[in-house]
């Protein structure tokens, strides 16, 4: 499929004999340009994406890792903090007997103790298995109290431990409770209840040394905080956020967060307890890197680009012009190859015509001749005058045949030009005084400007004289009376050139291309044909160049270049 | 004035005859030949003043004709009339020595005044020769007379 594409449109390079217009050219250097983008910035604008997506992935990760490995430790934090409480209270529960948890004195001694070795603890009761608080030590007075209708208290009967969710309590300020379940040898069983402060929850999170703008909490599985948080609310407020999957390894979450702003969430389920450990951190903070790397990646995409374009152009235009100019030159020799084979096969048949004419001519010249000399002979010859005129006429007539087949013969012939140093003006001047008087006749304009600083050139004063002749004759016989006819030389370093403009009545395109072949002729019975020809052929022959151009009823200019040194010609 | 020993050599009969009676007429009788071989015999047997000759004809043709006339007989001058030729030939003619190139159709008064001046400038070359020969300087007679050669 492709290969049919391509051919359909690249047929313009590889066939070289159409001819090209400026058309093709256009279509030619839009499929050019089009094909080199992009076969250029295809592989470029893959390799970028790729890039960007295997780059932004590996930075992700990168980013991601850290708050993997910060919700962990963190988490760990978390399980020994609890656990640590946890079996200090059930270690408290086996070593004591109820009798001795029931005594004032002894558990304050107990209460001081934990509060020595174990950070956090407020207070610590006993609870017998009617529910009721058999004994109590801390700041509040909740002796009496009955926790018999309470879940937790159900929930440690039956499974022995239970951390408690943070709540306010009894107490009005954020705490979570362990209970430890003890059985006596009697078989009665008793709970040991403390309370934590959540202080110590806050230095964890703390701890984990979260850079400013991100954000770490504890939550229930409920969704509702477990410590203060500086973007999503105070303890005992709902998470903002829908909670995530459960999951107890911790794993990042890319969400937008209730602003709406992108964010990486962090997170992990407690194994032992309710709590999720959850870290923010907005994304384009952490992306800040990935961001200027981004731009540096889209710069240098565009800029390459950019200038795949200017160079594709640039190319595409400098292989088009060759290709124009090689076409171009092909075509200008093609046609002075055929032109100058055309004018020599013509020249030879004009050649050999007029030398095959020549001998019947000189046959009847002759015998018109004879005649007239015995006419001439013969005193009584009835109607002597009237048939000598008719011979002479007939004379004329052979003589006119003869100039006809001379210039033909001229047209055709090899002259050695005589080459001598002469002012291209001077020549000028001489050719257009055997007309001057005609101009005069007729009231034509014959002005001649003539740059007097134009170079001497080496040429054939004979033969520039014919042909300044008959391009003035042909102007001449172009313009109306009164008409004008413009003469100008103009010399530069390499030779002159010589303008002869009349306001005549010009030619058409047409006429144009052929009046330098030979028998080509406007003047029907006055006009060989041959004057342009054979003026053509003498350029040529100088070294020259000669040119034409002619609008219809607006005039002629001819322009003739002659060098300083006539380029040897054989 | 003497008469002159002329020799027309053409192919084409129907010119060279018509050519032959004019010249009659005008007190020039000529002898003529239609052809190269003929026209070298015709030199052999008796040498001419001056031939007036063609250039293209079957057979020998002019130009060979001319240049064994002129290293026969150098002292013979030798009128060229064709129709054919250009530039290039007639140089070719004028280096082989013809006294003078016509292109036909001429006018017959126009040849006869070159055969006239040719018959002149051959007599006159004779009469110098001779001179030098009555004075005993013979080197300068055949100088004279072969200067053309």
């Amino acid at each position: 499929m492709f290969r049919k594409v391509f051919s359909r449109h690249l047929e313009g390079l590889s066939s070289s004999d159409v001819v090209v217009t400026p058309r093709i050219y256009r279509s030619l250097r839009r499929k050019i340009t089009a094909l080199m983008l992009i076969t250029a910035t295809l592989p470029l604008a893959i390799m970028a994406a790729l890039n960007y997506y295997e780059y932004q992935k590996a930075l992700s990760r990168e980013i991601q890792n850290p708050l993997r490995v910060i919700v962990n430790k963190a988490k760990n934090s978390f399980e020994l903090f609890l656990a640590e409480r946890t079996s200090a209270v059930g270690f408290i529960a086996q070593a004591y007997t109820f009798k001795e948890l029931a005594d004032d004195k002894d558990l304050a001694r107990i209460l001081k103790i934990l509060q020595t070795e174990y950070v956090g603890f407020v207070d610590i009761g006993l609870i017998n298995d009617k529910g009721e608080l058999v004994n109590y030590v801390g700041p509040y007075a909740l002796k009496g109290h009955n926790y018999a209708e309470q879940t937790w208290f159900n929930e440690v009967r039956v499974k022995g431990r239970y951390i408690s969710d943070v709540f306010m309590g009894f107490r009005k300020f954020p705490h979570v409770v362990v209970a430890v379940r003890h059985t006596l040898d009697s078989g009665e069983p008793f709970i040991v209840r403390a309370t934590l402060d959540t202080h110590q929850f806050d230095k964890i999170i703390v701890a984990m040394g979260l850079e400013p703008g991100s954000d770490a909490l504890l939550l229930n599985r409920a969704g509702i905080l477990q410590t203060s948080s500086q973007r999503f609310g105070k303890v005992l407020d709902t998470f903002s956020l829908p909670m995530p999957p459960p999951t107890f390894e911790a794993t990042v979450l890319q969400q937008q967060d209730a602003e709406g702003e992108d964010i990486f969430l962090a997170y992990t389920y407690f194994p032992e307890s309710d709590f999720v450990l959850a870290a923010i951190k907005p994304k384009a903070q952490m992306l800040r890197t990935w961001y200027t790397v981004r731009g540096d990646l889209v710069f240098i995409f565009c800029a390459g680009v950019l200038a795949v374009f200017v160079a594709s152009y640039k190319i595409t235009d400098l292989l088009l012009r060759r290709m124009r100019e090689a076409e171009e030159q092909r075509e200008l020799a093609l046609r002075q190859v055929e032109h100058a084979q055309k004018l020599s096969s013509i020249g030879r048949l004009a050649a050999g015509v007029a030398h095959e004419i020549n001998n019947p001519l000189a046959v009847i010249n002759e015998k018109t001749g004879l005649m007239r000399d015995l006419i001439d002979l013969r005193e009584d010859f009835p109607d002597k005058e009237r048939y000598l005129q008719l011979i002479d006429s007939v004379l004329k007539t052979v003589i006119r045949c003869r100039d006809i087949t001379r210039r033909m013969l001229g047209f055709a012939r090899r002259l050695d030009v005589s080459l001598e140093e002469l002012d291209l003006n001077d020549v000028l001047q001489e050719t257009s005084g055997f007309l001057t008087q005609e101009a005069l006749h007729r009231k034509i304009e014959l002005s001649l400007t003539l740059d007097a600083n134009a170079p001497r050139i080496v040429s054939d004063r004979g033969q520039l004289q014919q042909v300044f002749l008959n391009i003035l004759n042909n102007a001449l016989a172009a313009v109306p009376d009164a008409g004008r006819i413009d003469v100008c030389t103009r010399g530069d370093g390499e030779g002159v050139c010589v303008e002869v403009r009349d306001n005549g009545c010009g030619m058409s395109k047409d006429t144009l291309t052929c009046i330098f072949e030979p028998f080509f002729t406007t003047k029907k019975t006055k006009g060989t044909g041959l004057g342009l020809s054979i003026t053509y052929g003498i350029v040529k022959r100088l070294g020259g160049e000669i040119s034409v151009e002619s609008e219809v009823d607006k005039g002629t200019v001819f322009t003739l270049c002659f060098p300083k040194h006539p380029k040897h010609e054989a | 004035m003497k008469k002159i020993k002329l020799l027309l050599v053409d192919d084409e009969e129907n010119f060279v005859n018509t050519l032959a009676e004019r010249l009659k007429m005008r007190d020039v009788p000529s002898k003529v030949v239609y052809s190269g071989e003929e026209a070298l015999e015709a030199v052999k047997s008796e040498v001419p003043d001056v031939v007036v000759l063609d250039l293209r004809m079957p057979g020998i043709d002019g130009m060979e004709v001319l240049r064994k006339v002129r290293q026969t007989n150098p002292d013979v001058r030798i009128v060229i009339l064709t129709g054919h030729g250009n530039e290039v030939i007639e140089e070719e003619a004028k280096k082989l020595g013809a006294f003078h190139y016509h292109k036909k159709p001429v006018e017959i008064d126009e040849l006869l005044g070159t055969v006239k001046k040719a018959y002149r400038e051959k007599l006159e070359d004779a009469m110098v020769a001779a001179t030098f020969a009555q004075a005993g300087a013979f080197d300068e007679a055949h100088e004279i007379l072969d200067e053309e050669k």
